[in-house]
């Protein structure tokens, strides 16, 4: 089977530590987090660090929690954590969603939200999640931590703002009470990329949507979401045919390139199909959402 | 390195280099032949063994992580001579045939059966998702799976 | 599950005879104690590992592989070059930079002068670890000369495409079989295309004609291919652990090309991880590793990479198939006629009967009463790897069963009949077996109507067609497939059938110790099968000796009698019919002895399972356990009999045997994705008579899976760059227990009358028929839309193209 190439070890005893061993070995480093992206660029040689900084051993940089209006997810938590949160899932049941539907469950078991992200895959469905919920990224480096927007972290396929030295430790996300979101994917099979994500998370006040955040994943969307679609939802009510023409914005908006999982027409037909699903779903869950809530 | 982890409950050390991955340490170092590879990619789960009670793929994980760890492998599921459930319920149902996705099945089914007592044929579809076989179709393994969940072990039975 | 008569239960729980039965094998296997070949680590053994070329057709100007051997830790790198410069004293070539293909061609095992697909073997690095040779690999510079590549079977024969085979002397990529021939043709052409002719003319007639494509897929086994050979420089022994399907075959093929003494050769067939087909053929890996013991004079290990396996060996398939059938216009089938264009890669290593240069393609007439059918195959080189006959296709069966399964449903469609209706009108009755069928097949039995009865009732087909009709009203897309196949399985005879002149006859050997145990001996090697125990059961049902007080050996070469080996689905109907024959001639001299014994004549005896008894006097008699210890005895026994029970004997079967099934598909399709989903898999079987029924059902359930993986995700494409797009379980999709339904299956039992126990073999039938179930059940899903038909595989993204009226071309990337 195949091999990575030679390469030193040593284990970080915190996040300091992390950095400051970034710091010693500038860019011949990487991260080991869950190793489900890089053990296996290692093992093709497409990836060939000097040195890995485990930071596996970092609770720091685990957990999920409430911290004041804001949902936090620490950069190791695993995405089998992330898929039972009971957290996650009241607030938002679109982690749940796309968490079934990410890799399989052992690797989910191994595989991290960091990880994931810091990879930067642009099929990667958490990213199309924090777009749509519109998260913030704390990036910590030898100077202090610094946050990003979630539609700012990535700078193309397989690249982000986390520079060399630094360490992705959370995600935070706002709480949206009365939300309702949802995550569509098509896959070839179960466990693949998707051909094409789509998520959303909506508000709906007065009869209207009040906020809309749209995330969509492997059509080459501007920062995996479609702000001209979120725009024109925003302030209009939840009618199909509204929706319809949201999705087909947002579909406009993406840009996919054929491969294998399919062609491009079909891509940005999914982009569509996708969008309308999760929104018409979300939108479904904020009025129930918010109906009971009334009720109570 | 010097590398140290439990496997089966029994301390092992050995000098490896850095990059060695975990499913070549427990088989080629400590002799642990029945955790199996299939692919180089994470996808077919032949190699899958536990980290302190959980199920990972160990082609994807290098023996330096590991260390420190309790490892788990098909060879230590069997305890005084008598096979676990999972093992027997794999015979009983005619749950493999070439017995090399085998070792990593048994593991995720006795996992899913230590959270999950009385799965679901859907629950254990789930679970079982990552592990590729090519022999049996699955349907075999369900219902192995759901074999041992109706006669877990005797000592088990009073819990 | 299974009808089969009363047996006795032995001591041990198990059944003296047929039945379901634990597997033997299973005891080391939920262990962990299986014995894979990397499983096999001898003393002082080396590792290594192949650079491969990344260019699907390039010229090799130059390697050096001076960097790679200055690294500490590696023995010796091997090139075409060093291997053009080592005589072989044999007949197949004067050096061991090429070898011969089981089709007649040679194919290199380094490349010498060009690389002539993308992974094709150039260099091997032997060293002491795996680590090592993987990091020598990296520092091996070739110069390439990047060539144009054919990637397209339908443009390969175009004047003016590049020559692939110029080291042959080609001037075009035409293939050349053992006879002369660059196509091969079965049945009658002129009454075949009088009878389509008629049809197109007569106005109650139709003729309706359709492309499909099987692509190219790759059997894919859990473990990857590979081998520990160690030579034995003192005695001159060399010992092969291999993954081999046919461990004396590929003994003697090794004995001819590496020019070593036969007798001095010893194949191991270890555990084997699953084979279907992939383990048929012999790779450059394997000779290299022998190669590589004769020159370190250590073991030398070869493991395939997951990326090797799929890129190098064996694929099956790319058949590119347009078919005509004609049909009067109330569903009588008159005629089928197909035109076949064959992908057979850079080198033709076809593992097929010499005699059968398609395989058994030819019985794509089916499993319907018609009198005119006729098909031509054009082989042609590509840059792709070699193969072409694996995955359990039964010898192309499984392409042949796809075009009938798929021209029938196109005609169902054009008539506007019911696919069930159709099929049931043309089926084969039972009177009309032995049938010989248009191209010279003679089916030896079957109940065909009244398996599909059985299919259609426990799929509940006329409440599926109602539930359809509602959910058509409503949008709602549900499709039904039907899917009916014949296999011809089991090959010889040995006169019409042999692989590199080796006939296909099987040899078995038992040996009846005095307590009465016993061990059987077999040519045919399990990849998960379960030999060790069916074949102790074949010996019960004969003999009556409890099945675990028979031990049985497979896969050694000093250990078992020659054979063929195990695939084309010829175990049972071989070497099950070899078993039962063996134990027979254990039979009759048990009946010598105990005459003997019982001081009586040998005529004065009969048998009831385990016993010979005097006729009349059932109180007088010897159980087979009790003979057996008397075989060994002082007994004085007639004049010119032996001692002791045991027996050998070699099976060459008169003709195939002809299992086939019924099989129902039901998916639902979103229109909206092109999702599909398979909801259920009915499967009936009729393989004759089932020696253990759980392990039968056991080989429908895996076959059915593969049918499900080909039909929806199952692939490797190329790019016109010559990029293999399959080359990872990323890429390369085998279907999880989330893709696949609970099969339900069924069963019919009309044992084959020239079988000694009536079985008829089951080992590729569900992979052979499941296909065309899946994909007429897709197409039938969305015949509203006017799809008539899709290549497989049917991703979303071809299934919502398909809508369109636009599917995608499958054998090429994407656009």
């Amino acid at each position: 089977m195949q091999t990575p190439a030679p390469v030193d070890y040593v284990r970080a005893t915190s996040v300091a530590d992390a950095l400051s061993l970034l710091q010693q070995h500038g860019d011949e480093a990487r991260l080991l987090a869950g190793g489900h992206s890089l053990l296996p660029m290692m093992k093709l040689r497409l990836a060939r660090p000097e040195i890995l900084v485990d930071i596996n051993d970092l609770d720091e940089l685990r957990g999920i929690r409430v911290d004041g209006n804001e949902i936090v997810i620490g950069a190791m938590v695993t995405h089998a954590e992330i898929l039972n949160s009971p957290i996650l899932f009241e607030h938002y049941p679109i982690f749940r969603e796309a968490e079934k539907v990410i890799a399989d469950p052992i690797v989910r078991n191994k595989g991290t939200m960091g990880g994931s992200m810091c990879q930067a895959d642009p099929a990667e469905d958490l990213s199309a999640v924090g777009a749509a919920l519109r998260g913030t990224v704390v990036i910590q480096n030898a100077e202090g931590r610094r946050t990003v927007p979630m539609r700012e972290f990535h700078e193309g396929p397989y690249e982000t703002k986390v520079a060399d030295g630094e360490i992705l430790v959370e995600v935070r996300y706002p709480i949206l009470p009365g939300s309702g979101s949802a995550y569509e994917k098509v896959e070839r099979r179960s466990g693949d990329w998707a051909v094409c994500a789509a998520g959303a998370c909506v508000t709906i006040s007065g009869g209207v949507f009040s906020s809309v955040g749209i995330g969509i994943g492997a059509v080459n969307a501007e920062h995996f979401t479609a702000t001209g679609a979120e725009a024109f939802l925003v302030g209009k009510e939840p009618t199909a045919e509204n929706i319809a023409t949201a999705a087909q914005m947002a579909a406009d908006s993406c840009d996919p390139s054929a491969d294998q999982r399919g062609p491009a027409d079909y891509k940005k037909h999914l982009a569509m199909e996708l969008t309308k699903r999760a929104l018409t779903r979300a939108a479904a869950a904020a009025v129930a959402v918010h109906l009971t809530k009334n009720g109570a | 390195m010097e590398i140290s982890m439990k496997i089966n409950g029994a301390e092992v050390t050995h000098d490896v280099e850095p990059r060695t991955l975990l499913v070549h340490f427990v088989r080629e170092n400590a002799g642990l032949r029945g955790t199996h590879w299939g692919c180089d990619t994470s996808n077919c789960g032949a190699c899958v063994l536990w980290v302190d009670g959980t199920p990972i793929k160990s082609c994807t994980m290098l023996a330096a992580s590991a260390a420190g760890h309790d490892i788990t492998t098909v060879e230590g599921l069997e305890k005084d001579g008598k096979l676990d459930p999972i093992q027997q319920g794999f015979i009983e149902c005619h749950g493999l045939q070439c017995g090399f996705c085998t070792p990593g099945m048994l593991m995720t089914g006795r996992w899913i059966l230590d959270n999950n007592p009385k799965p679901s044929e859907e629950e254990i579809r789930e679970g079982i998702s990552g592990q590729l076989c090519r022999c049996t179709g699955y349907k075999n393994i369900v219902d192995s799976i759901h074999w041992a969940a109706a006669h877990p072990a005797e000592n088990e039975v009073s819990a | 599950m299974t009808a089969v008569q009363e047996v006795p239960i032995s001591a041990g729980g198990n059944p003296i005879g047929f039945g379901s039965m634990k597997r033997v094998e299973d005891q080391r296997f939920v262990r962990g104690q299986g014995n894979y070949v990397d499983d096999v680590n001898l003393p002082g053994m080396l590792h290594s590992a192949i650079l491969r070329s990344p260019w699907a057709h390039a010229r090799i100007k130059s390697i050096d592989t001076s960097a790679a051997e200055a690294l500490p830790g590696v023995i010796a790198v091997l090139t075409g070059k060093a291997l053009e410069g080592i005589p072989r004293p044999s007949l197949l070539g004067d050096n061991f930079a090429w070898m011969p293909t089981l089709s007649y061609d040679t194919q290199a095992v380094l490349a010498t002068d060009k690389v002539r697909f993308q992974g094709q073997e150039v260099a091997f690095v032997i060293a002491e670890s795996r680590y090592i040779a993987k990091d020598a690999v990296e520092l091996i510079d070739v110069d390439y000369e990047p060539l144009e590549p054919v990637m397209d079977a339908k443009r390969a024969m175009d004047p003016g495409a590049p020559v692939i085979r110029d080291d042959k002397g080609q001037t075009d990529n035409s293939i050349t079989d053992v006879h002369g021939h660059k196509t091969w043709e079965s049945g009658n052409a002129i009454s075949t295309a009088e009878a389509i002719a008629r049809a197109e003319a007569d106005p109650n007639c139709v003729v309706v004609t359709q492309e499909v494509m099987y692509p190219r897929v790759h059997p894919a086994p859990m473990e990857t291919c590979g081998s520990v050979a160690h030579m034995d420089k003192v005695t001159g022994q060399l010992t092969l652990y291999t993954t081999s399907q046919a461990p004396h075959a590929h003994r003697t093929v090794y004995a001819m090309v590496a020019g070593l003494p036969e007798q001095k050769i010893r194949v191991i067939s270890p555990d084997i991880g699953g084979g279907f087909g992939n383990k048929v053929g012999v790779y450059p890996g394997y000779v290299l590793s022998i190669l590589g013991t004769i020159v370190t004079g250590k073991p030398v290990k070869w493991i395939e990479d997951r990326g090797e396996n799929l890129m190098s060996t064996s694929f099956a398939r790319d058949y590119h198939m347009t078919g005509k059938i004609a049909a009067t216009k109330d569903g009588k089938i008159l005629a089928v006629d197909v035109d076949v264009l064959a992908d057979h890669g850079a080198f033709n290593g076809v593992a097929q009967p010499t005699n059968y240069p398609a395989g058994f393609f030819h019985i794509f007439s089916g499993s319907y009463d018609y009198p005119d059918a006729h098909c031509k195959v054009t082989p042609v080189y590509t840059n792709k790897a070699p193969g072409g006959v694996a995955y359990a296709c039964s010898f192309r069966i499984t392409e042949a069963v796809y075009v009938i399964e798929r021209l029938v449903d196109c005609l169902a469609a054009e008539l506007g009949m019911d696919p069930a209706e159709l099929r049931l009108k043309n089926l084969l009755k039972p009177e009309q077996f032995p049938y010989t069928s248009p191209t010279g097949w003679v089916y030896d039995s079957g109940q065909y109507e009244k398996t599909m009865r059985v299919a259609m009732e426990i799929a509940g087909y006329d409440e599926l067609r109602r539930e359809q009709a509602e959910k058509r009203a409503r949008g709602e897309y549900m499709g039904i497939g039907i899917s009916f196949f014949t296999e011809g399985v089991g090959a010889g005879p040995r006169k019409d059938m042999d692989i590199l002149g080796l006939g296909m006859a099987d040899g078995i050997e038992l040996r009846v110790h005095p307590t009465g145990k016993a061990v059987l001996r077999l040519s045919v090697m399990s990849q998960g099968q379960g030999h060790e125990t069916t074949y102790a059961q074949i010996v019960a049902h004969e003999l009556g000796i409890p099945p675990e007080d028979i031990d049985v050996v497979n896969g050694d070469t000093d250990q078992t009698p020659f054979g063929l080996g195990t695939y084309g689905s010829r175990s049972m109907p071989v070497s099950g019919a070899a078993a039962a024959i063996v134990s027979r001639k254990v039979k009759e001299r048990a009946r010598i002895v105990a005459a003997a014994a019982l001081e009586c004549s040998p005529d004065d005896l009969e048998w009831e399972l385990g016993r010979w008894s005097v006729k009349g006097d059932k109180e007088r008699g010897k159980t087979i356990q009790e003979i057996a210890l008397l075989s060994h005895s002082s007994l004085e026994l007639p004049e010119g009999v032996e001692g002791h029970l045991d027996a050998t004997a070699v099976y060459n079967p008169p003709n195939l045997t002809y299992p086939y099934g019924a099989y129902i598909c039901v998916v639902d399709v979103d229109p909206g994705t092109g999702v599909v989903k398979v909801r259920r898999f009915i499967a009936v079987d009729d393989c004759g008579t089932r020696v253990n029924p759980m392990l039968v059902d056991g080989q429908v359930h895996g076959g059915i899976a593969d049918g499900i993986g080909m039909a929806l995700m199952e692939l490797i494409a190329f790019d016109t760059d010559g990029n293999n797009l399959g080359g990872s379980f990323m890429d390369y999709l085998l279907p999880t227990s989330m893709e696949c339904p609970s099969f339900e299956l069924g069963e019919t039992v009309t044992p084959s009358p020239h079988h000694p126990i009536g079985a008829k073999g089951v080992g590729e039938s569900a992979t052979v028929g499941s296909p065309a179930a899946v994909v007429n059940a897709v197409m039938d899903a969305l015949a509203p839309f006017g799809v008539r038909h899709a290549d497989m595989p049917l991703t979303p993204s071809n299934v919502w193209r398909a809508i369109q009226g636009n599917p995608i071309r499958v054998d090429m990337a994407i656009e």
